[in-house]
């Protein structure tokens, strides 16, 4: 009798142990997804912001229509595709805007419009943004892609197709991480 | 120690002040009580009191602050960088938005309160926005962000409210304790004698050790929250930067600050006084400006 209730707790506690873990699968894998989603936000505020930075500057910047073409035609591959298709595209259109806002240097009306420095305002928000967003979902990523691959959590994360997650790639120098000692 | 630790300990620290306070306030009115002879009547009103006070500092403390400290609400023509910023560091830190506000004052300072991240503000003066840059401005809204993402404000903003109230209501006491010894026509037995000498020393003891209390929440919090400020910007020289700035700042006098929310600053809002004692070390709310830029520069 003593023997059965004792397996009973045992199995209670294991039970509760199970689910302890899978829960804790289940929140890194929410969080990874939320920090996406967050991403996909500022690439669509992005994509929106892009055609009024056209309108602003088309009138001004009549010898470098290249450049305007090309940011048009890369915006639409922000908002479909792989995830490796958005991290390419966003790459380059931070490039490509990098050097719109350049070229904007030598027009000193466009630079004085109201209009084009609150376009130039949002968008450099959105950039930073973009920028967190990344810095964030690719922490969240490491942290769940570590926690599927330990014991004993790497049972469940097979039995319960835990995938690995793809890391938000960027070229160019990323920001290195700070050492934190306390 | 990890961040889910601190936040632990931050959520058991917040309770514990609740307890103590909650304590404080029975004890004060059992005293009370006793001085008007009426000892169960004074329990009773203290237990009303310290509960109605502790919903209205857990629900409205953030409020009661940024009405004292007179911090109006960033809207986003005026402040439209100030509100980037700490949009963008929201999704650094995978919290929601909180609310922005803003301090009309020529001195650098910054603070964060809220009951938890959901509920939560940060609030800078305008001389901070006017004399920072980027990338100083980020460093010291990414310290603020720590602050609520380890639940730090919640236990802040409690001790500030709670503390406050305590410091009134001892006040309140020793007052009437002297107006009621002169009426001298209760009687009062060795007993009550007692429990008021006792209740005496506690409403004496008890803004002192409130006043530790919030020294030994806020000063190590300080570090801890330099150090997430790093980890959200991942550039540590921008808060060294701004500290700098703060501590070469010739008036740091916030006016609207005072003894009750000084904790809560990311930089001391009083006027420095000229060397620092060991005791002035020991009862100041704030780590030496010294020390923390040190620490930055060497991450």
């Amino acid at each position: 009798m003593v023997s059965t209730t004792v397996w009973i707790v045992i199995a209670a506690v294991v039970v509760l142990f199970l689910i302890y873990l899978y829960n804790s699968l289940i929140r890194l894998r929410m969080r990874v997804n939320n920090a996406w989603s967050q991403i996909d936000v500022q690439l669509k505020r992005r994509y929106d912001l892009i055609p009024n930075l056209i309108e602003a500057v088309k009138g001004y910047m009549k010898h470098e229509k290249g450049v305007l073409e090309n940011v048009t035609k890369m915006r639409a591959s922000l908002v479909s595709g792989t995830m490796q298709d958005k991290a390419k595209a966003s790459n380059q259109i931070t490039e490509a805007l990098k050097s719109i806002f350049a070229v904007a240097e030598s027009y000193p009306q466009l630079k004085a419009s109201e209009n084009f420095k609150q376009l130039q305002e949002e968008l450099s928000g959105t950039e930073s943004k973009i920028a967190y967003a990344r810095q964030f979902y690719n922490d969240s990523v490491m942290e769940y892609n570590q926690a599927i691959q330990v014991f004993p959590k790497n049972i469940f994360a097979k039995l319960f197709a835990f995938h690995q997650r793809e890391f938000f790639e960027t070229k160019g120098k990323e920001r290195e991480n700070v050492k934190v000692s306390f | 120690m990890s961040f889910y630790d601190e936040i632990g300990a931050n959520k058991r620290k917040s309770y514990l002040l609740i307890f103590f306070f909650f304590g404080v306030v029975v004890c004060l009115g059992l005293l009370l009580g006793l001085l008007y002879g009426n000892s169960y009547g004074g329990l009773l009103v203290a237990a009303i009191v310290g509960v109605v006070y502790f919903l209205f500092s857990y629900y409205a403390g953030s409020s009661a602050i940024l009405a004292m400290s007179r911090a109006k609400e960033a809207t986003k023509p005026e402040y439209t960088q100030l509100i980037n910023a700490v949009e963008s560091l929201a999704i650094a830190a995978g919290l929601p938005m909180p609310k922005v506000y803003v301090i009309d004052d020529s001195a650098l300072n910054a603070f964060a309160t809220g009951r938890d991240p959901k509920h939560a503000s940060i609030t800078v003066t305008t001389g901070l926005l006017q004399k920072m840059n980027k990338l100083e401005l980020e460093g010291v809204l990414a310290h603020e962000m720590s602050h609520i993402k380890n639940f730090d404000i919640r236990v802040m903003m409690l001790a500030a409210v709670m503390v406050g109230l305590t410091v009134l209501l001892s006040d309140f006491i020793l007052r009437s304790f002297l107006w009621g010894g002169k009426g001298g026509n209760r009687e009062h037995n060795q007993l009550s004698i007692i429990f008021i000498v006792l209740g005496l020393v506690l409403a004496i003891l008890a803004p002192l050790v409130g006043e530790l209390i919030k020294l030994a929440i806020s000063r190590k919090r300080e570090f801890l929250a330099d150090a997430s400020g790093a980890m959200l910007t991942r550039y540590p020289q921008g808060l060294a930067d701004a500290l700098q700035k703060i501590k070469g700042d010739p008036d740091p006098l916030v006016d609207t600050a005072n003894k009750a929310t000084a904790h809560l600053f990311i930089s001391t809002p009083f006027r420095k006084k000229k060397g620092t004692s060991f005791l002035q070390n020991l009862f100041s709310t704030h780590p030496p400006l010294e020390e923390r830029i040190r620490k930055l520069k060497g991450m």
